[in-house]
């Protein structure tokens, strides 16, 4: 393998600290492929063991005849090896720093992982899409599934079935992508069957200065509405300021005009996308790393790096759009420029706040893998880097992490209409960023299909879905909440997510203990603290 | 009763407090002799007692009528518009006179009468004994002992009668420390550690002046330290800012004059303790601010807080401009200073601020708090706050305003306290019994002055009220209703938070949103997780008493199966018994149904609660930087 050219060294002696409290571990480090491992000398603890894709950052210093490398991971942990022998250290070093670095999909780690107990392609028949579908069928005949990107032509970023009014033909389909940038035609999201509403999304009409329109696309848009519940109108909101979304006809693009779109009105939301957003996020792990700093300081870091400004637009625009389907009975179209980022926050946040089935363990991975992993949004070139790199492209931004931490405030105050807990927006925020598997894996679902994750990859779902797992991910205390969610988007209402922010600064156990303590309480398990051994056998009905 | 002019005005509309569209509850106004209360359209009651009011304040007439703001010492604001102005004046004037009493006779808790007869009364009141709390800790012992110095009052009117001083330090000693210590508030015991030998004790600051030395406090300092046989030196911890010390030095020698060096020469060693007169003393600042800056930095914490449509960046820069979690934190840190003073070091440790009730108590509270487990527990709590608070002399009245007063006077220490206890709840949150109710609870009764506890600013004034014979104590109540205050996640035995040894780290302090917007229901998290887990925990009990019965039935069952097992007919009679096991089994599901049902009703789940749907009407009007879809609306048509 071609990999072994870029490993200079093969094993070193190292002391490993992976944080404040946790004790070290000492033994033989050795750097291979995809992992950095760590073999303990007393045997008496597991094999300890790194993928260097989720490797961000790496510094290294050497004194004396020993150095010292700082490991920064994209999951925002802080790893330090301490290293004999100057040598060896800069050999390690540099092996982390090319093998960290790789581009290529196909010799990633997940085309070699092969984990006991799963069968390649056992979660890939998953189809969220398709049985998304069957559900919106029975609630309405005004859909239908269209495979007219079967190939991936109208769209590359689309997956080969999308859901579209039955009243559209392919032909007018394929028109309307040629008037949306990217070929991102109007689809549907969500269909609210409680207001006999939809909510769409796609990318910019392309206006550009000329004012152009396309017949097509106004037909696309009038058909939802016929589609919709009697007399309902519609909402597009558009998730730039009405400025930039004015600018962005200089450059080919634009917004619909309220006279080509009759029954359709425009609401601007704007939210931080880019290069913004992956600042800000950079800014507040830096504040939340610095230890010796002030109240004041900390406070007005907090306040600089705007990410809880963020959330709170990112989930009150998700509940206009919400809103504007429960209560208003109005169909929305959510689109801003390219459609994969800002634009999939809100539909898949709307959808939580609205679709008690989405807030379940399976509809939430289906909500994901639909809403952002088949919808588009390109992974590979969001997440390629975290807070910690210092090569930044400009294609990064912490989108999908925004979304993670709105639906966490979502758990927080509506802490029983969750199934899942914490646990499992870490571990998507972990594996979205480096993982085993390869759902995460491509930009779209046609480069995932040229890659041929489905079959030589296992699936994200399936790894989760494991029984050891569920206790972290799910939540003890979850039970069905027909109603929409309103969350308070009032400052005092939000919080930093600590258990992803600070994790690094302090020790998780305290917080896993009660998560485990409410477990034992629900499940009415025996503690030593709690009651005695019962003695006697326990009688059978 | 005198006060008020106007008893019932109707029409009145209750505003929210953060809705920019004025939406409104319109309902009746009702004005009693100790509250008042507005009845709304649906029934929903609104109790407002006087004391809790902190400020009444009338508004320039609006065309809807006449608006009156009413700000409570629990954070709670209400905002009214009463249709005629006359009425509203009337209330106005009225609730004045009513929020601002001038005698404590006048106070809710002479009246209030909670049904309990002078037995009772009398029981409530003795429920939390000192005398026990201090043998509990291991005093009197041969270190330790009660000294009878103070009994009559006579050598310091804001201590109690009952104070415990190393053993070797005679009367004349406790006498001439006294005289040299602002207020007579000289060196005693607060709380005692019984493992290590190693005491917290605590006083007010010596009237040192310029050079003046006083040998029996310096004698009284040596028989603290010499009580701990552990450890030779002291610590002397003064929990002011070095620079106020100073400062305060000069205002009060009134020697503005000097020139800036020679003040900041001459004023050091004046005020504190000087280590060259002291043996074995360590001496340490630790910085937390006077009432006054705390009292206007809660000020400005509620000014930020209270506007409406507020702006994350402005929240957070509020937060740091009004300064209160630095407040907070320095609290905290003082406290984890005791702490280690005594687990770490096995020193003992002499607290004091200026005059030793407010600064002192809260560092003295805390680090016990820290250091023994007891006072985590909800009847420890009260201990707590009965010895370090009440009895020691913290002026409650003075610091709540009970009374008309001086409102220089008035200062947020106790819910400092609070505060800083609730953050060890959030980091520890297994190791205290009592929840966040708790806390609000007793913050709420501080002010109510429905009981007798915290009136007054010192036990020898409580006992020249007789509060014992004419209002009645908290404690009991609060007893009553444990369930409420109990914790659900506590365990009890746990041994890894005998000594809890927080992190205090900025970004472990958080605004305290249940207790500065308790009553802003809109902002708070819809459902409650301690409530279910309490009703879990409720119900698990009772299963586990459930199949306590059936073991011990079935063991009594066999029992007779072995006895009888030689006649057919003893046979026979235990199997119709089975049935009975059965049934009682279907019994056990049966109550377990309908008790999962209550418990798994989510608050504000139901749609005919209608706080959804009017939360989610203001949600499009609230914020100024959203657009609401009907001014969209209006926008896309004009």
């Amino acid at each position: 393998m071609e990999f072994s050219e870029l490993i200079r060294t093969r094993q070193a002696q190292a002391e490993l600290l992976s944080g404040p409290e946790a004790p070290a571990l000492r033994g033989t480090l050795c750097v291979t492929g995809h992992h950095l491992l760590l073999s303990p000398k007393p045997q008496a603890t597991d094999l300890w063991l790194l993928l260097l894709r989720s490797v961000d950052s790496i510094e290294k210093r050497v004194a004396g005849d020993s150095g010292t490398i700082t490991l920064r991971c994209k999951d925002l942990r802080v790893l330090q090896l301490r290293i004999e022998g100057v040598e060896a250290t800069l050999d390690v070093a540099r092996s982390i720093e090319a093998l960290s670095s790789l581009e290529s999909v196909i010799t990633s780690y997940p085309f070699f992982y092969r984990p006991k107990g799963l069968r390649l392609g056992d979660a890939w028949h998953f189809h969220p899409l398709e049985s998304y579908y069957k559900r919106v069928a029975l609630e309405t005949d005004a859909w239908r599934l269209s495979e007219v990107n079967e190939d991936f032509s109208l769209c590359p970023s689309y997956p080969r079935v999308v859901i579209v009014p039955r009243a559209v033909d392919d032909a007018a389909l394929a028109r309307s992508a040629r008037f949306r940038q990217g070929g991102r035609f109007p689809v549907l999201s969500y269909h609210h069957a409680r207001s006999g509403t939809a909510l769409l999304r796609s990318s910019q009409p392309l206006i550009g200065p000329k004012k152009l329109r396309c017949a097509e696309d106004e037909e696309l848009l009038g058909a939802v509405l016929a589609g919709a519940r009697p007399g309902a109108q519609g909402f597009i909101v558009d998730t730039r300021s009405a400025q930039t979304a004015k600018q962005a006809r200089m450059t080919g693009g634009g917004t619909e005009s309220k006279a080509a779109y009759p029954g359709w009105k425009r609401l601007h939301r704007p939210l931080e996308r880019g290069r913004h957003l992956q600042e800000s996020f950079v800014r507040l792990v830096e504040a939340c790393g610095d230890l010796e700093q002030s109240m004041d300081q900390w406070l007005s870091r907090l306040d600089s790096c705007r990410w809880l400004a963020h959330v709170q637009e990112a989930l009150s625009t998700a509940c206009l759009a919400a809103q504007g389907m429960e209560r208003e009975g109005a169909c929305v179209l959510v689109h801003g420029a390219e459609g994969m980022d800002s634009t999939l926050l809100v539909t898949s946040l709307a959808q939580l706040i609205l679709d008690p089935l989405s807030r379940t363990m399976a509809g939430f991975q289906e909500l994901v893998e639909r809403e952002w992993i088949q919808a588009g949004h390109p992974f590979q070139l969001r997440c390629a880097h975290s807070a910690f790199s210092h090569a930044r492209s400009k294609h990064e931004a912490p989108t999908f992490l925004l979304f993670l931490d709105c639906v966490w405030q979502l758990g927080r105050q509506f802490p029983l209409s969750l199934e899942f807990g914490e646990g499992l927006l870490l571990a998507l925020f972990e594996h979205a960023y480096a993982s085993p598997f390869g759902t995460f894996l491509c930009n779209s679902e046609k480069e995932r299909c040229l890659c041929e994750v489905r079959t030589q990859t296992h699936s994200l779902w399936s790894g989760l879905n494991q029984s050891k797992e569920q206790r972290k991910l799910r939540n003890p205390l979850y039970v069905l909440n027909p109603s929409a969610l309103w969350p308070s988007v009032e400052p005092q209402s939000l919080r930093l997510w600590q258990g992803l922010f600070l994790r690094q600064t302090r020790p998780p156990e305290r917080s896993e203990e009660v998560w485990e303590k409410v477990w034992q309480i629900v499940t009415d398990e025996k503690t030593e603290d709690s009651r005695p051994v019962v003695s006697a056998p326990e009688p059978q009905p | 009763m005198e006060h008020i002019r106007t008893t019932k005005v109707e029409q009145v509309k209750l505003l929210d407090r953060f809705s920019t569209s004025n939406k409104s509850l319109t309902g009746t106004l009702y004005l009693t002799a100790t509250h008042l209360l507005f009845i709304d359209s649906h029934q929903k009651e609104t109790w407002i007692l006087h004391h809790h009011i902190a400020s009444v304040e009338k508004l320039a007439l609006t065309t809807s009528g006449c608006p009156l703001v009413i700000q409570c010492k629990n954070f709670r604001i209400v905002h009214f518009i009463v249709p005629k102005e006359r009425d509203c004046h009337d209330i106005y004037n009225s609730l004045l006179q009513l929020s601002k009493q001038a005698k404590y006779e006048d106070l809710y808790a002479f009246s209030y009468n909670p049904k309990q007869n002078d037995s009772e009364r009398l029981r409530g009141w003795q429920l939390i004994d000192l005398a026990e709390e201090y043998k509990r800790m291991g005093v009197p012992n041969s270190n330790w002992q009660l000294s009878d110095a103070n009994r009559e009052y006579k050598i310091c009117e804001t201590y109690p009668r009952e104070l415990y001083v190393p053993r070797i330090a005679s009367k004349p000693i406790i006498v001439g420390s006294s005289k040299f210590r602002s207020k007579g508030r000289f060196p005693v015991l607060s709380y005692y550690h019984q493992n290590k030998e190693a005491a917290i004790c605590r006083c007010s600051q010596p009237l040192s002046g310029f050079s003046a030395r006083c040998l029996e406090d310096e004698h009284l300092l040596q028989a603290i330290s010499k009580a701990n046989p552990a450890n030779r030196y002291m610590y002397v911890v003064d929990t002011r800012p070095k620079h106020r010390v100073q400062s305060w030095w000069a205002t009060q020698k009134d020697i503005g004059r000097i020139i800036l060096n020679a003040m900041a020469n001459r004023a050091a060693g004046k005020g504190y303790e000087n280590e060259d007169n002291y043996s074995n003393i360590r001496f340490q600042f630790v910085g937390i601010e006077n009432i006054h800056v705390m009292r206007s930095s809660l000020q400005k914490l509620l000014e930020v807080n209270g506007t409406k449509g507020l702006s994350v960046n402005d929240f957070y820069s509020g937060l740091e401009s009004s300064g209160w979690l630095r407040h907070i934190k320095a609290v905290m840190d003082a406290a984890i200073f005791l702490a280690k003073a005594i687990m770490v070091e096995n020193a003992s440790v002499l607290v004091h601020c200026s005059d030793g009730w407010d600064r002192t108590s809260q560092v003295c509270s805390l680090g016990s708090l820290l250091l023994d487990s007891y006072y985590r527990t909800i009847k420890g709590f009260m201990v707590l706050i009965e010895k370090d608070w009440i009895s020691f002399g913290h002026k409650f009245s003075e610091r709540c305003g009970h009374l008309d007063g001086d409102p220089k006077e008035v200062s947020p220490v106790f819910t400092q306290f609070l505060e800083c206890v609730w953050h060890l709840t959030e980091q520890f949150p297994q190791a205290f019994e009592f929840n966040e109710a708790f806390l609000l609870q007793i913050h709420e009764h501080i002010h109510s002055c429905q009981f007798g506890n915290f009136l007054g600013n010192c036990q020898k004034e409580r006992e020249e009220l007789k509060l014992k014979e004419k209002t009645h104590s908290l404690w009991p109540f609060l007893l009553d209703d444990r369930e409420k205050y109990s914790n659900p996640l506590y365990s009890s035995s746990s041994q890894r938070f005998a000594v809890l040894e927080p992190n205090t780290v900025s970004f472990n302090f958080k605004f305290w949103r249940s207790m500065y917007h308790q009553f802003d229901r809109t902002l708070h998290p819809r459902e409650s997780v301690c409530n279910i887990i309490t009703k879990m925990n409720e119900q698990n009990k009772q299963l586990e008493k459930d199949m306590k019965d059936l073991e011990s039935k079935i063991s009594k069952h066999k029992n007779e199966e072995i006895d009888g097992v030689l006649t057919k007919e003893l046979l026979h009679s235990v199997r119709p018994e089975s049935p009975t096991l059965k049934t009682s089994l279907c019994y056990k599901e049966q109550t377990v149904l309908p008790v999962n049902d209550t418990l798994r009703t989510i608050e504000g789940s139901n749609p005919v609660d209608n706080r959804y749907s009017e939360y989610a009407e203001e949600f499009s009007k609230s914020k100024p930087a959203v657009v609401s879809l009907e001014y969209g609306v209006a926008r896309m048509t004009c």
